[in-house]
């Protein structure tokens, strides 16, 4: 059982001055009203606030500083993330872009796409969606059928991506595409592209959450001309690439705190004197997250240090989002109420936004099934 | 972990070559019939390991305590039958008191949060008063490391020899002794009378929380290999039920549990004799507690009826998870500090508190 250890890491000291001034800054955002105290901070899209975060310079902290990022460790970067989430600072307009599209056109993408793009990404101008998933490949990603054809300067896509959040909003997807044959283990033949979500080619089919939200969407491509230097990687890299880019996705503390508002506002309305029970359920929630952030800091030391530690992030997101999924249930367990999200009170309809919520907790970025299959891979299982 | 990590991993190596040669099956299953493990004990005081963390001023090895308590997972992983924990956390706490540590098996009185022992000054010398029930090995060690208090509620360690007085002999689920120990008129001489450091000011509940949590993680780890093991070595239906996806999940969760509970020992270890420490014991003992649970229903459901049998030695680690997790306070006792805590800190404030908690 020595396979997954979590090494412990200790923020260096650039790390918590990182954290007094971003405290600072949300703490403005605060007085101004600009934060929503009953959803979660990730999935609530205020380009405003990005611009803000950009000009502040909390965004693309881990890129170089001639691509106008601020050349900053991947432990700065983990206090930042942490920070803006607990706050329920709302970043899902750059999440996306600065979790895992701007580390992947820096690692793999043209000079090209690195100056016209991560400059815009760190100012907090330009959003990214996520284009893995389509109709018949989910959980299954070998199987994406969308297809690139070679043309003069580029290449021409055909088909569609599924489950695309904020494809509507953001400016560009980073596509996943059958270049070539997949070959025995499947994982051949595929390359990733950055899609200019403007240019002709592109339809988008809004489809509505459980919610009745419109957050994610069906792609089509038709006849979309992409220029080679577009192209993140090299061909028939996009598997690895997409295996290197969920690692980003799935290891950082958005998948632990999604709904940590809800947590708040279930202490706030229990009060200072709770009774046994609702003490003693709020304080196993709190022990969770205590060693869900220790783990989670263990990983961002990992990719400080060059790795890519894809399977402690499927075991950080595998516990952390069964811990999200929790919350709401203790919440309910504790306060006797009707959610409703024509509730004025925080607690309610904060409730009310995350039983709505939560299913996409442990699908999104990786079902649980997926992750523990990878987990028991590590183990030796499979 | 430290510094001396390259020292470290070799006395962590010392230490599991050490208890595989000694805390063999037999010797497990013949101290739960109440032999004392005399050779496993004397190899083990032998290396130092019972003063291990004590100052090398004093004697012992200096071992930092982050350090001591990795070597206290392999001991847990081997499901160690002697009070190996007890006997370090007892010596290192007597001697930061002041006192001569010897190299004598010790434990730890009261092990209760509700049990208190007086510390009677008289006309005719000190004595004791209380009973402390369920006391780790109470009557096979020599010496008990006990903490009381005066009639001015002032704390003490007090070193009590036996003879002392018996009560009823139980035995956790792992058949670890626990039996009742009264100290009514115990007389201790001055010398055995020493001021409460102040790392166990309000007693020994939290270090000896600590003590189980790095235990359980180790006895975790141990069931976590077995069952791997045999989950590759098992074969129905024509392979290995390592191989059935069902399986396979179980395991996933049980690792899971055993990273996240591990990730909450460290915090404990590291923040021994800090201002955080009284937070981050209580997130090892609840979080690693309720990860014991699980890994132990999933580890014998891996096993299926054969680690339902005495020959199985899975055994010997669950009973001990099922023992040590109610020990010194079960979840739900440090869940509710953890959770006064946070009410009392308000939604606001609980980030800023977590974060310093595990600075």
């Amino acid at each position: 059982m020595r396979a997954l250890q979590f090494d412990p890491v200790t923020l260096p000291p650039e790390a918590e001055e990182m954290r007094r001034r971003v405290r600072a800054f949300l703490a403005a955002e605060r007085t101004a009203g600009r934060l929503v105290a009953y959803r979660g901070s990730w999935s609530v899209f205020d380009p405003d606030f990005s611009q803000r975060a950009g000009a502040a310079g909390f965004i693309g902290l881990t890129l170089p500083r001639e691509y106008g990022g601020h050349g900053q460790s991947s432990l700065v970067r983990y206090v930042v993330t942490e920070e803006m989430l607990a706050a329920g600072a709302p970043c899902g307009a750059h999440w996306v872009a600065d979790r895992q599209s701007a580390p992947q056109i820096l690692r793999y993408g043209s000079e090209r796409a690195k100056r016209e793009i991560l400059p815009r990404i760190c100012a907090g101008r330009c959003y990214f969606a996520i284009g893995m998933s389509e109709p018949d490949s989910g959980s299954d990603l070998a199987a994406v059928r969308t297809r690139a054809v070679r043309t003069r300067g580029g290449w021409l896509i055909n088909g569609s991506k599924i489950w695309t959040s904020r494809a509507h909003q953001v400016h560009y997807l980073i596509a996943l595409v059958r270049t070539g044959e997949a070959g025995e283990d499947r994982h051949g033949g595929l390359t990733q592209f950055i899609i200019d979500l403007s240019r002709p080619g592109v339809q988008i089919r809004p489809i509505r959450n459980i919610a009745g939200r419109h957050e994610f969407n069906e792609v089509f491509f038709t006849d979309y001309f992409v220029e080679d230097d577009m192209m993140v990687g090299k061909e028939g890299q996009g598997w690895s690439m997409v295996t290197s880019e969920l690692s980003f996705e799935r290891s950082g503390p958005d998948r632990f705190l999604s709904d940590y508002h809800l947590l708040v506002a279930l202490i706030d309305k229990v009060g200072s004197m709770p009774d046994r029970r609702s003490a003693i359920e709020i304080g196993r929630l709190v022990s969770h997250l205590a060693a869900l952030r220790r783990m989670s800091i263990s990983i961002a030391g990992l990719v400080e240090k060059g790795k890519m530690p894809g399977v402690e992030a499927a075991l950080v997101k595998d516990v952390g989002t069964t811990f999200e999924r929790e919350i709401p249930e203790v919440a309910r367990r504790v306060i006797t109420t009707e959610p409703s999200l024509e509730e004025d009170d925080v607690f309610v309809k904060s409730l009310a936004h995350v039983v709505l919520e939560a299913p996409s907790f442990t699908i999104r970025g990786g079902t649980r099934e997926i992750l523990r299959g990878m987990i028991a891979r590590a183990l030796g299982l499979r | 972990m430290s510094g001396s990590s390259d020292i470290l991993s070799i006395l962590l190596e010392q230490v599991d070559r050490l208890l595989t040669q000694h805390a063999t099956k037999e010797v497990l299953a013949e101290a739960e019939h109440g032999t004392w493990p005399a050779t496993l004990w004397n190899a083990l005081a032998e290396a130092g390991l019972s003063l291990a963390m004590v100052p090398e001023e004093q004697g012992g090895s200096g071992l930092p305590p982050a350090d001591a308590m990795l070597l206290l997972r392999r001991v847990g992983y081997h499901c160690t039958p002697a009070p190996l924990a007890e006997t370090m956390l007892a010596a290192y706490l007597w001697a930061k008191a002041g006192g001569k540590p010897s190299v004598e098996p010790l434990s730890l009185a009261p092990t209760n949060v509700e049990e208190q022992i007086r510390l009677l000054h008289t006309a005719h010398g000190a004595s004791l008063a209380g009973q402390a029930r369920r006391v780790p090995w109470g009557r096979d060690v020599s010496k008990l490391i006990v903490f009381a208090r005066d009639e001015q509620n002032r704390s003490y360690l007090v070193c009590a020899s036996h003879p002392l007085g018996e009560g009823p002999f139980h035995r956790n689920l792992a058949f670890e002794p626990r039996p009742t120990i009264s100290f009514d008129g115990i007389t201790v001489a001055e010398a055995e009378i020493l001021p409460a450091p102040s790392i166990c000011i309000n007693g020994v509940l939290e270090l000896g929380a600590l003590l189980r949590s790095q235990q359980m993680v180790g006895a975790m780890e141990r069931c976590l290999d077995y069952a791997l093991t045999y989950a590759n070595e098992r074969k129905q239906f024509g392979r290995p039920i390592a191989k059935f996806q069902a399986v396979q999940h179980m395991l996933a969760v049980a690792a899971g549990q055993y990273a996240a509970a591990t990730a909450a020992a460290d915090l404990a270890a590291q923040a021994v004799g800090s201002q955080q420490f009284g937070f981050a014991v209580a997130v090892a003992k609840a979080r690693v507690g309720e990860a014991a649970g699980v890994v132990a229903e999933v580890a014998h459901q891996v096993h299926g009826a054969m680690g339902f049998t005495q020959e199985h030695p899975l055994h010997f680690a669950t009973r001990r998870l099922w023992s040590w997790r109610d020990e010194f306070g079960h979840e739900a006792y440090w869940q509710e500090r953890i959770g006064r805590i946070a009410c009392k800190t308000g939604g606001a404030n609980l980030w800023p508190m977590l974060v310093d908690a595990q600075r």
